[in-house]
């Protein structure tokens, strides 16, 4: 009876999972169905574009699923899964862009503004503490006139 | 006054350029859009049902072989394609190649009346039920036009409708080029 009860849960707890009820797959084990939700995350749906394939209800993501479970089991890899989106979707499927020409921007583009940032911080830093000696001298002058 | 007195005034003027810089851009060019990477590359081969047609007959980039097309992907439930087709409709004959029309995930009776209804430009109309050539062709929004030449070379895609601007500026010029390359 424990057990029965510990199935129905287990079974409903897969059966919530939100890309399981997206559009059911037959995969034929577990490991495959892991790996095809961890592909689909990484790949882009085109129609809503801050969307994963794994969490898209558009028309296009659902036939985009198929072909991706289909050629998964046809026996290609990852890679060649995704050169194959690539082929017709270029870079912008992926999530995790490769480094090429292109992308060199992208890549980099984060570490180029920090420089940047820190250059200018740099810059203000070193002529505010520049100032502060210079203010300070006088200053310190007129406190001794006090005294 | 001191030029650091003028610093936030310089970088508010530097800020108000770069928007003013990103609005422009954007009322002319779509964020979205995915350059396509068939460019200047082969165009997938495809043989698809023609529409409205009872026998089996198939067609596809086999017959299309040696003369430059447009293949204009559209579909009776996209709003866009409604407001495009008027174009295609009107200025037909100045686009001087064939016009091949692919009916994309659509129920051929819709297909059939949306054609009755506003008129059919397309000099055949193939049917990709599944979507799955318009995947190949990385379709992902109708309407969505290629220019193929002679030699099955993808040479130009227009995502989203050819507006007459698009088509004086963009379109002809590169069915020009397809046509004079070959």
């Amino acid at each position: 009876m424990r057990a029965l009860i510990l199935l129905l849960a287990l079974t409903s707890a897969l059966l919530s999972m939100p890309t399981l009820a997206l559009d059911p797959l037959p995969f034929k084990d577990r490991a495959e169905e892991v790996r095809f939700q961890a592909l689909a995350r990484e790949l882009r749906c085109l129609v809503c574009q801050n969307e994963n394939l794994a969490d898209s209800h558009a028309p296009l993501a659902r036939d985009l699923r198929q072909q991706v479970f289909e050629q998964m089991q046809s026996g290609k890899t990852d890679e060649q899964i995704k050169i194959w989106l690539t082929d017709r979707y270029s870079d912008f499927v992926l999530y995790d862009p490769p480094l090429r020409g292109g992308t060199v921007l992208l890549w980099f583009g984060p570490l180029l503004a920090l420089l940047i940032g820190a250059g200018i911080v740099t810059v203000i830093v070193r002529r505010r503490s520049r100032d502060v000696v210079l203010d300070n001298s006088p200053r310190n002058s007129t406190e001794e006139d006090w005294q | 006054m001191k030029l650091s007195r003028l610093a936030p005034l310089i970088g508010f003027v530097l800020l108000l350029l770069l928007f003013g810089f990103a609005l422009r851009w954007n009322m002319h060019n779509d964020a979205r859009e995915v350059k396509s990477p068939l460019i200047g590359k082969p165009a997938p081969s495809y043989s698809l049902p023609v529409f409205g047609d009872s026998s089996d007959r198939r067609y596809g980039s086999a017959d299309l072989q040696g003369q430059p097309y447009l293949l204009n992907v559209f579909a009776s439930w996209c709003f866009a394609c409604r407001e495009e087709h008027p174009l295609l409709m009107a200025e037909r004959a100045r686009l001087g190649v064939a016009l091949i029309g692919l009916n994309y995930k659509d129920e051929p009776a819709d297909a059939q009346r949306w054609l009755a209804q506003y008129g059919d430009p397309y000099d055949t109309v193939i049917v990709d039920y599944d979507g799955r050539a318009a995947i190949d062709f990385g379709v992902y929004g109708a309407p969505e036009t290629f220019l193929v030449d002679g030699a099955g070379v993808v040479r130009y895609k227009r995502i989203g409708p050819i507006t007459p601007a698009v088509l004086q500026n963009e379109l002809l010029p590169a069915i020009a080029a397809a046509k004079g390359g070959r």
